[in-house]
């Protein structure tokens, strides 16, 4: 080896010294887990930071209830293999006690209702800090995003008033009732993901990797097919060879037509793909700001 | 592309820096879309935004310009990071707004960049703003600053018109310590000498603004600077499998550590020897700067979170009176003699401002001694008091162990930036 490190090892070198910054800064952090890639490579990258300790924090998994059931299963087994806690906040629960009301109609989501819920949770268990996986080149209000990022006592983000972050020196004080939504991943691109994926050996839920189910196409995007997703007159279901690009809930994850079985395959077909892994995503769908907007109030 | 082309290549970080005029949102966008980083999604996003704003051709601009309330004013508010790769190299991108308020904001892009590419108007030729970037950049410290000079399509690409500016403002840059510098002609609107030789300046013989950011050394001594090494976490895991496991975390801001080096803990000044260098299941002979590991020692000493681990022959300066250059980030101006949180790498003190000795005029350079109030935006030279010693290197020397952040007491915001001059 030379003396300097290849970008794959300084990303991993930056985002492990932000997790431990977490962990000496905060007194009880969790990190959000969603299921998805992202969240599975910064759960790896907690893991690597405190080895041969365990996580010193647990998780949090915002459950809409509208799951790929691989997911779950995915998310048990890690939480086991890790030995870390989990807490989960079921949006259902929130439906249920009136808290939030559900969307109707066609292309209805639960994912704008997670904010309540993550911000309840956020509440009740005290958290001070929660790490995402969220990156920078995902979005365009991503892009402005700090390591640490301020949120207020309603667990708002002001995008024009954030604290400079100067160098390597992260600045995590905060009043009473403030939190921290602390980024690890800023710097990684989707394709530094996937090559760390295939470099570290991640095994990835099978979501990713070619298989075949139920889907329909709305607007140009496929979609899987579950017995809660209403269909419009000239939509039908049919079964097709599919892998994820990016996992969220169930109604706003666009699906990607592929035969790729290996992480290798996934690298090429992204390499020479013409769209951003954000292209399938409904949520970002509805309007030019929609993340903007979902963000200042408290969105992961 | 083959599986293993992007493995191993070298990350660069560099701002971009201009006036509000000048395209920079335009060349961003022109590197990104000739690098072919744009996908079809995005374009049809800003090819319709376009459309409904009224501009008569795809606005490049529209890229990085991601908060509403910038689209609206056509202005970048905020620092925007934006990502590309080419086989050579990966780049970060720190794109910072050019309004004097925004300052803070370019010196924040500014502290980790590598390199900066700064924009001058070939119409307009230098202007403040220019001076006051360039200054930034030298200020901070970034190594490679390539002056840019865009819109050669509007002054018909003339050759006397790009060495007139560049002739003049090299009189200026001079006076600044920057390690090197590069002028190049440009139209970021066209793409002339961004990724592509230009057609119609073949006058110029330079490397285009791509080849130059592939080419540029990287991070050229961080690894033959001394050993610096700030313990940011201790990892004990108290389990029966590693019952006395006990390792010192953190990230290695330069130099290089080996096992068997003898060390000094600053600030108790105990001797040790590196027994293990830890990167999470494997055990390494040597790690180098920037490498994030856990050090174990060859026997039980008292060290905690700020401390430092050096090498005995190479010891920093261990000191609580300290002078530096300092950018002011707050609109609650610089209180001389109230107490502020000092943080510097994992370490935290409580410190005064003694006295302020001057502040700059980033538009001529000059000292000003006759007011000495420190604003919001202002650079100034100070003198502060840490209650407990820092342990550092001045700024010119080592750009991660010279700086350091002020926090305000009551309001916790990081209100100033910090580069140690002695």
């Amino acid at each position: 080896m030379n003396n300097k490190l290849t970008h794959i090892k300084e990303l991993e070198s930056e985002s492990i010294y932000v997790i431990r910054e977490v962990s000496a800064q905060f007194e009880n952090p969790v990190l959000l887990f969603s299921g998805g890639k992202d969240s599975i490579v910064l759960a790896h990258l907690a893991y690597k930071a405190f080895y041969p300790s365990f996580i010193p924090f647990p998780f949090l998994h915002i459950d809409t209830g509208h799951n790929f059931e691989e997911t779950i299963i995915y998310r048990d087994n890690l939480i086991k293999r890790l030995g870390v806690k989990l807490f989960v906040g079921y949006v259902q629960k929130y439906i249920d006690i009136g808290f939030v009301k559900e969307e109707t109609g066609y292309g209805a989501s639960r994912n704008k209702l997670q904010t309540a819920t993550l911000l309840d949770m956020i509440e009740q268990k005290k958290i001070d800090a929660a790490l995402g996986g969220a990156r920078r080149d995902e979005e365009k209000v991503r892009a402005k995003e700090r390591f640490f990022s301020h949120r207020d006592e309603f667990g708002q983000w002001d995008p024009k008033n954030q604290r400079p972050e100067l160098w390597n020196i992260f600045n995590g004080k905060k009043q009473l009732g403030e939190h921290f939504r602390v980024f690890p991943l800023s710097n990684w691109t989707e394709m530094d993901i996937w090559q760390y994926i295939l470099k570290e050996n991640i095994n990835l839920p099978n979501l990713y990797f070619t298989h075949e189910r139920e889907v329909f196409e709305r607007d140009g995007i496929w979609f899987a097919y579950y017995p809660f997703v209403k269909l419009k007159s000239n939509e039908t279901t049919m079964r097709k060879f599919v892998r994820c690009r990016t996992v969220g809930d169930v109604t706003c994850t666009g699906l990607t037509l592929s035969k790729a079985h290996t992480i290798e395959e996934i690298i090429v077909e992204i390499a020479s793909s013409h769209i951003t892994e954000r292209g399938g995503r409904f949520d970002d769908k509805r309007s030019e700001t929609s993340m903007e907007d979902r963000k200042k109030i408290g969105y992961f | 592309m083959t599986i293993n082309d992007n493995l191993d290549i070298e990350l660069l970080r560099f701002i971009t820096a201009g006036s509000v005029d000048d395209g920079k949102s335009t060349l961003i966008g022109r590197l990104l879309y000739d690098s072919k980083s744009i996908f079809e999604d995005q374009m049809e996003s800003i090819k319709k935004i376009s459309v409904r704003l009224g501009h008569d051709k795809v606005n490049l601009a529209l890229l990085t310009d991601g908060l509403r309330s910038e689209r609206e004013q056509g202005i970048t508010i905020d620092v925007a990071y934006r990502y590309f790769s080419t086989p050579k190299r990966k780049f970060i991108i720190a794109d910072t707004p050019g309004h004097i308020e925004y300052t803070r904001n370019m010196v924040t892009g500014a502290s980790t960049a590598e390199a900066a590419v700064i924009l001058i108007d070939a119409r307009n030729g230098v202007v403040e703003q220019t001076k006051r970037h360039s200054y930034i950049a030298s200020l901070l410290q970034i190594p490679d600053v390539i002056f840019a000079v865009n819109k050669m399509d509007l002054v018909n690409f003339s050759e006397k018109i790009f060495n007139k500016i560049i002739e003049e403002y090299s009189i200026f840059v001079q006076k600044l310590n920057i390690k090197n510098v590069y002028y190049l002609p440009i139209s970021a609107l066209n793409g002339d000498n961004v990724v592509e030789c230009s057609k119609r300046m073949t006058w110029y013989k330079g490397d285009t603004l791509l080849h130059l950011l592939e080419t540029i050394p990287l991070k050229k001594n961080i690894s033959n600077l001394p050993a610096r090494f700030s313990v940011q976490y201790i990892i004990r895991p108290q389990t029966k499998q590693f019952h006395d496991y006990r390792s010192y975390a953190g990230r290695i801001a330069s130099g290089i550590y080996n096992v068997g080096d003898e060390v000094t803990i600053l600030p108790s000044y105990t001797q040790s020897i590196i027994k293990y260098i830890d990167d999470v299941k494997k055990s390494l002979k040597k790690a180098v700067a920037l490498q994030s590991v856990a050090i174990r020692l060859i026997n039980n000493v008292d060290v905690s979170r700020g401390n430092m681990i050096v090498k005995s022959n190479e010891l920093p300066t261990v000191n609580t009176n300290i002078s530096l250059m300092v950018c002011w980030l707050n609109h609650r101006p610089l209180n001389i003699g109230v107490k502020y949180i000092i943080r510097h790498m994992t370490d935290e003190v409580l410190g005064i401002v003694k006295e302020v000795i001057y502040k700059v005029n980033i538009n001529t350079m000059e000292n000003i001694i006759d007011n000495k109030q420190v604003k919001m935006n202002d650079i100034a030279y100070v003198f502060i008091k840490t209650f407990k010693p820092l342990k550092y290197d001045v700024y010119i020397k080592n750009r991660i162990t010279g700086s350091l952040i002020i926090i305000d007491e009551c309001t916790f915001e990081t209100v100033g930036a910090g580069m140690i001059v002695e």
